[in-house]
This record gives C-alpha cells, sequence and structure tokens, in this order.
C-alpha cells in the first residue's frame, strides 16, 4: 500500500505546485488546497500504515492486543485538515475581494506593490 | 507556577474574546486591549524573572505525562521573546488607539491584534513540534485578516502574496512534522532532542530539518525566499506594519534557533554553515535592495530582511557567544525596528506621503520627531552607545573566534550600507528644505494632547529602552549569555520537560 501512497503523494504535490505557477488566481488556490491534501496523506503514510486492526482496547483487558494503527497521525491530520479548511475559507473570500477590487484574475497583473 | 507559564497565551484569548462581545463599542474594545496588554506584559516580566531565578519551567496541559501530552516549556530564549511580545503589544495598542481609523476598529482589529499577540507567545511557549504548528496558523490567520483588513488595492495585492507564501511554509512545516513523526515516534521537541541524538538515520534527520529550514525561512524572510515581505509589508496600516516587523518573522527566526539548535544539531559542520551562507545573502539582498528604495516603509521592509541575516548569522556560527549576540541582537532588532516604522507613521500623519521624495524639513518643524528617529536608525547601524553597536560587535566578535571572516566581512559591510541607508532617509525627510506644500497630498494638522501621547509615548519609551540596553549592555547581555548557554546545551531543557529520566 505504501508504495501506491508514495506516488499519489507525489502526484499531488507535482500538480499542486504546477497549478500554483499558473497565471490564474483560482488555479493558485486549487494548487494550495491540494499542497495541504498532499501533506496530510505524506504525514499518514509516514507514519506507517497497519490495516484492520484499529486501536481499540478489548472490554476486559487494560491494553491493546498486538499491533495497532497508531492513531495520532490521524489526529494530527484531522487537526490540520481542519486547520485548513479555515484557512482555505479566508482565502476565498480574499480571493473574491482582490478580483472585485482589482478587476482581474492574472496574477501578472496584481503588481500595484511591486511598483 | 503553572498559571504564571500559560498566562501569555490565556489573557490575550480572553481579552480578545471580550473584546468580541463588545463588537459595538469600540472605546470598550480600546480598554480592554490596553488592559490585556498591561496584565500581559507584567506576567512576561514575571516570567522572565521566575525562569532567571529558578531556571527553564515547564508544566503539562491536561496533567498528561510529557511525551504524551502536550508541554508548554519556557527557557531563558522563550521568556525573553514572551516579554518582547507583551511590550511590543502594549506599544502598539497605543499607537494603534491614536492612528487606527474608525472603519478598522469596528471590524475587530482589537480582538485579532490579540490573537496575534496570543498565537505568537503559544509559538514561543510550546514544547511540542506539532503544536508549534497550530499557533503559526492561530497567528497566521490573525495576520491575514489584519493585512486584509481595510481591503485597499494595496492591502489585497500584497494579502494574497502573503497569504500564499506562508500556506506554502505551512504546507512544509506539515511535512516535515510528518516525516520527523514516523521516523522518532514522538512530536515532544525535548522527547525528539534526545531521539535524534541516538538515530543511526542521519542522512534523513538532516533532510527533514531543510524541510523545517525552507518553512521557517519562508516565516523569517531569509534569502532567498524574503520577497513577500518587502511586496506586503508596506500595505496595511503603519501600527500593523510595526507589530509584524517586531514580531511576525522573529518567530520565524525563533523556531529556527529553537529547532536548530534541540533537534537538528547532529550534522552542524552541513546545516550550519548553509545557515551561515544563507544569512550573509540574506543580509546582503536585504541591504541592497533597501539602497535602490524611495519609500520609506519599503526601505525599512527592505532592512527586516537584512537584519533577519545578523540573527541568521547568530545561529549559524553556533557556539555560546554567538548565540548570546542573537539573542541580543533580537532584543535590540525588535525595539529598534518597530521604533523606526511608527515614526514613518507619525511622518506620513504630518506630511500625507511616504515617499521620500514628496517629504522634508521635518528636523525643524518637528524636532522631537527627528530625535526619536535617529537613536534608532543610528542603533539599526550599529553606531555606539547604543543597543546595536554591542549586539553587532558581540556577532562579529564570536565570528572572529572562530574564524568565520567571510561572514564578519558581509557583517560590516552591511553595517556601512545600513548606516547609507538610514542617512539618505534622514537626509530626505529631516534635512532637505520641504518641496512644494501643493504636491503633497492632504496634510493634517497636529493631533490633540492625549493622541499626541499615545503616538509619540510608544517611540519615546522604545527609544529610551535602545539607550538603556546600549549603556546597561552588561546586564543585558548576561540574560542573553544565559539563554544561549542554554541553548547550547539541551541537556537542562530535556530535564525540565522530561523530568528525570535519562
Amino acid at each position: 500500500m505504501e508504495p501506491v501512497l508514495a506516488i499519489v503523494v507525489g502526484v499531488l504535490y507535482a500538480a499542486a505546485f504546477y497549478l500554483m505557477l499558473r497565471r490564474s488566481i483560482v488555479k493558485l488556490i486549487i494548487g494550495l488546497v491540494l499542497l495541504g491534501n498532499a501533506a496530510n496523506l505524506l504525514i499518514f503514510t509516514a507514519a506507517g500504515l497497519t490495516r484492520g486492526s484499529p486501536p481499540l482496547v478489548p472490554l476486559d483487558q487494560t491494553r491493546p492486543l498486538g499491533p495497532i494503527a497508531d492513531p495520532l497521525p490521524q489526529a494530527l491530520i484531522l487537526t490540520a485538515i481542519v486547520i485548513g479548511f479555515g484557512v482555505l475559507a479566508f482565502a476565498m473570500v480574499l480571493v473574491y475581494r482582490t478580483y472585485q477590487t482589482t478587476g482581474t484574475d492574472d496574477i501578472d497583473q496584481i503588481t500595484a506593490t511591486d511598483k | 507556577m503553572n498559571a504564571l507559564l500559560i498566562s501569555p497565551i490565556i489573557i490575550p484569548l480572553l481579552a480578545a474574546l471580550l473584546a468580541l462581545l463588545a463588537w459595538h463599542w469600540r472605546q470598550v474594545q480600546r480598554l480592554i486591549a490596553l488592559a490585556a496588554t498591561s496584565v500581559h506584559l507584567v506576567c512576561g516580566a514575571s516570567l522572565l524573572s521566575a525562569v532567571a531565578e529558578h531556571g527553564i519551567q515547564s508544566t503539562q496541559m491536561g496533567n498528561w505525562p510529557a511525551p504524551f501530552g502536550i508541554t508548554i516549556v519556557a527557557d531563558q530564549f522563550s521568556a525573553i521573546m514572551v516579554f518582547l511580545a507583551g511590550f511590543m503589544g502594549l506599544a502598539v495598542v497605543c499607537y494603534s488607539i491614536a492612528s487606527i481609523d474608525r472603519g478598522r476598529e469596528s471590524f475587530g482589529y482589537y480582538p485579532f491584534l490579540l490573537i496575534l499577540l496570543m498565537g505568537v507567545c503559544g509559538a514561543f511557549l510550546t514544547g511540542d513540534l506539532f503544536n508549534l504548528y497550530v499557533w503559526f496558523e492561530v497567528m497566521l490567520m490573525a495576520s491575514f485578516v489584519l493585512l486584509a483588513l481595510g481591503g485597499g488595492r494595496d492591502q489585497m495585492e500584497g494579502a494574497i502574496k502573503y497569504v500564499t507564501l506562508n500556506l506554502v511554509s505551512s504546507a512544509f512545516f506539515l511535512a516535515g512534522a510528518g516525516i520527523l513523526y514516523g521516523l522518532a515516534g514522538t512530536l515532544n521537541m525535548a522527547d525528539l532532542a534526545v531521539k535524534l541524538r541516538s538515530t543511526t538515520q542521519y542522512e534523513l534527520v538532516t533532510a527533514v530539518g531543510m524541510l523545517f529550514f525552507i518553512a521557517f525561512g519562508i516565516k523569517a524572510a531569509a534569502f532567498p525566499l524574503f520577497f513577500w515581505l518587502p511586496a506586503s509589508y508596506h500595505t496595511p496600516p503603519v501600527a500593523i506594519s510595526a507589530i509584524f516587523s517586531g514580531l511576525l518573522t522573529k518567530v520565524g527566526v525563533y523556531s529556527l534557533i529553537r529547532t536548530f539548535t534541540l533537534l537538528f544539531a547532529g550534522d552542524a559542520g552541513y546545516t550550519h554553515n548553509l545557515i551561515l551562507v544563507i544569512a550573509g545573502l540574506t543580509m546582503v539582498t536585504g541591504v541592497l535592495g533597501a539602497v535602490a528604495q524611495y519609500d520609506f516603509r519599503r526601505l525599512l521592509a527592505f532592512h527586516i530582511v537584512s537584519q533577519i541575516g545578523y540573527l541568521l548569522m547568530g545561529l549559524g556560527l553556533l557556539t555560546a557567544a554567538a548565540l548570546a549576540g542573537a539573542v541580543y541582537f533580537m532584543i535590540h532588532v525588535i525595539i529598534s525596528k518597530a521604533a523606526l516604522f511608527l515614526v514613518s507613521g507619525i511622518v506620513y500623519r504630518y506630511a500625507g506621503s511616504y515617499d521620500l521624495k514628496k517629504l522634508g524639513g521635518f528636523s525643524e518643524s518637528h524636532p522631537w520627531l527627528a530625535i526619536l528617529f535617529i537613536i534608532p536608525a543610528l542603533s539599526l547601524a550599529g553606531i555606539p552607545p547604543l543597543s546595536g553597536f554591542f549586539a553587532k560587535l558581540a556577532l562579529i566578535q564570536a565570528g572572529l573566534q572562530i574564524e568565520q571572516y567571510a561572514i564578519v566581512a558581509a557583517a560590516l559591510a552591511v553595517s556601512i550600507l545600513t548606516l547609507f541607508s538610514m542617512t539618505k532617509i534622514w537626509a530626505e525627510v529631516f534635512w532637505k528644505e520641504p518641496p512644494d506644500a501643493s504636491k503633497s497630498d492632504t496634510p493634517r494638522g497636529a493631533p490633540a494632547p492625549l493622541a499626541a501621547a499615545l503616538l509619540f509615548g510608544p517611540i519615546a519609551l522604545m527609544a529610551a529602552v535602545i539607550v538603556i540596553i546600549g549603556i546597561g549592555a552588561e546586564s543585558v547581555f548576561a540574560l542573553a549569555a544565559r539563554a544561549a548557554e542554554q541553548l547550547m546545551d539541551p541537556a537542562e531543557y530535556v530535564q525540565a520537560v522530561l523530568g528525570a529520566r535519562p
């Protein structure tokens, strides 16, 4: 499973950077979304995959039997997803307001601060 | 003890909530912000003295024992930074009350400023790598809003660049944290410090270290990833520029110093030499960028980049003396830089422009402002007996001790160019004959006495601090040396977090 996920992570990163290098501001945002997802999937993969053994302790035990999936990376990813969602909501409003203010969605036209 | 450690996080949080409840009452929001930052400063001061007296303090959130729960830990370096954050918070709130327009105040300026302070202090105090990521996001979210609040064209365009680059940096940070967890099975920094020292996978650790270097390098505005800073820092009102310049990039540098002394010090020959090269390039490109500028705030923004180079130089040299120099430099540059930004705001208030070519004659019309400018400006350039001189002296001595002549030469040359830049502002804004009044935008008259006190008070205080920590450099330097000692030897930090375990 790891090799497949590794390739998916790589493709996501590549797609994210490709989109961010485009001139359209909407594609920039989509690129940022993919970048966040790629990082989340990377955490998931890097922490190691354990199939079919959820981190549950049987009722009459005090510790789980045998190796279990590590729940912490999933908690980390969950936090990162929530943060990413908030940031994304902000970024979309920002892009929309920028479009309203500048009248363009072309990043090459957004140069007022560089002059 | 517990309460004191988390107070720099809790106080701004509570105050921000209260200020949100008082959404329609701007006066109440101002008072809340003023009271909260005052209390914050007092807490910062008592934390500083507690750490100086009793050593590193730590507390476990939710009473989960150390590697499992989130640790809040304050060593000398963190305590100094928290204190400075409190100082900057209070100064900027005072300045904001007199300078921020009604529109921004009615749309949550103070709550977001307080949340920004919370995020910054959280980043300084946390002992957990993922928690650091969360604090970064808290801080960034508040800064995004502060940067975009008001919504002029410049601000929107600056915000797009700032948001994009910071999100990319966060993605790198997250990826680094994920791989590090896969590698070591922990994200507690003290625990990581122990585990990474006994690891056999040096190459992988160094590679992850580089991911963190990119992530924090973007936030710290280090070469070659600094370009978002001069594109965005001059767009919001000057009070916001001041607190950003004082605290945000410094959080990046703080994180670099923390991780590259505690976690990634194993392959110092490679990583820290790279940091040294980056430090030199950051200094030089920053100051050369500034030379070409004729906008007061853009010029200062490029100087932020250049000063970051000095801080990185302290980290790259990686000796106790160099780190002490970097900590002292941090104290100096936070205060000097913010004071210069605040001065530029007052100049704008009087003359209605940031363009150096349209300004002039301020040494005659506003001699006090000239004095308040020249103290931080000379300090930034490194003229004795101001704080900048001793900061640079410490770094350069540390460089000479271990025979890194290239970086020392760069540091000295950049000092001269900084002086040149500051002289340019001085000549253009203060000495030159004022240009035709008809050309400038709408100038405003003198502020009311209370507003004037709120505008000039923080700058005067900062100028006084610059002189005091310059003349009384020894006691401040002792504090910085103590911080550097703790950074160089992680054993004390590990002991404070993990307890008596080996």
